[in-house]
């Protein structure tokens, strides 16, 4: 069975797994885990160049951008006109349109500030960005970023950085079924079949960036959240049994001696 | 005499000394930055690469010079 092309903004993508540079050892690190991932989007930050020391490794001597998408993110901003300057500065950088919004609204859980975050959807949309927004879990707040241009809905699973996986499947369920948007887990997610539940949810993708670059063995888990995303698109396509109470014997019992 | 024609400036939060008529190329040139994969904020405004040779920064000025760095 062949699958349809994940698409953002009418653009094909050839991998659902996304995932951040952040929280690794090294950017060499970042590279081979970015690569066993088979990713073809990153999320990146925009910071201050550090003045004082130019001779510090820049993520863009190790991730080529003509290779690999990049994602600017708006990561740290917590009011609508933040995040408007700092996607304005990313599309300045490099000319990227394709931007992932986050406005948060507590420091301690990291929970996006939904007002501000619809606010700095409108507006971005109307400068032309297009935006993939991380929001919470609400059906509610999903269809009215939908309606104000958003090009695609990140719903979290759980807090940013908490790997405490899925903790609302009804509400994902229900974003999903009602959106034509890509919808993508974005944050939560702590280990590869956290990735594969958001996939046989009928989600379009995963975002991931702690539960692999903090991992022991961040290369491994790379590859292993590659696969669980594969394995859950391939699950939720194939059509699941319907779950049943009591055994259903495999082997028939005719002919049984 | 030379005190006078200094003015302060506040790049990446971190005041400097400039002396007048110094344009933001002379500062990227000053501070050995490439031009390339970066943008240049002037007060809050993004300053167009192309003409940074003939904008010259004046006293308090806010300037921010950003890159990608790594994020989720």
């Amino acid at each position: 069975m062949i699958d349809k092309k994940f698409k953002i903004a009418n653009k094909n993508f050839k991998s659902r797994l996304i995932v951040g540079t952040g929280k690794y050892r090294s950017f060499k690190e970042c590279a081979k885990a970015i690569k066993a991932s088979g990713a073809d989007i990153v999320t990146v930050a925009v910071r201050r160049v550090n003045i004082s020391d130019r001779n510090k490794a820049r993520l863009m001597d190790y991730i080529d951008p003509k290779k690999i998408t990049y994602l600017p993110n708006t990561a740290g901003c917590f009011n609508a006109e933040d995040a408007i300057r700092t996607l304005r500065l990313a599309r300045e950088i490099g000319g990227w349109k394709l931007v992932k919004l986050e406005v948060l609204g507590d420091k301690k859980n990291l929970f996006p500030e939904m007002i501000e975050t619809l606010k700095s959807t409108e507006l971005l949309t109307k400068e032309g960005f297009k935006v993939m927004v991380y929001c919470n879990d609400d059906p509610l707040m999903a269809k009215r970023l939908e309606n104000a241009g958003a090009v695609a809905i990140m719903p979290l699973a759980a807090p940013i950085g908490s790997g405490l996986g899925i903790q609302n499947v009804v509400n994902i369920k229900i974003i999903r079924k009602q959106t034509k948007l890509p919808v993508i887990i974005d944050a939560g997610i702590g280990q590869a079949s956290d990735a594969s539940i958001a996939m046989e949810l009928g989600c379009d993708g995963v975002l991931i960036n702690t539960a692999i670059a903090k991992a022991k063995n961040p290369i491994l888990m790379a590859e292993a959240m590659k696969l669980a995303v594969i394995s859950g698109r391939k699950s939720f396509l194939s059509g699941r049994i319907i779950p049943y109470l009591f055994g259903s014997a495999s082997t028939t019992n005719k002919g049984i001696i | 005499m030379k005190v006078k024609n200094k003015i302060k400036i506040i790049v990446n939060g971190k005041q400097m000394q400039v002396i007048y008529k110094f344009s933001i190329k002379n500062l990227m040139t000053k501070l050995k930055i490439p031009l390339n994969k970066i943008a240049i904020e002037l007060n809050k405004k993004i300053v167009d690469k192309k003409k940074i040779s003939k904008i010259y920064l004046q006293k308090g000025d806010k300037i921010e010079i950003v890159h990608f760095i790594g994020g989720g």
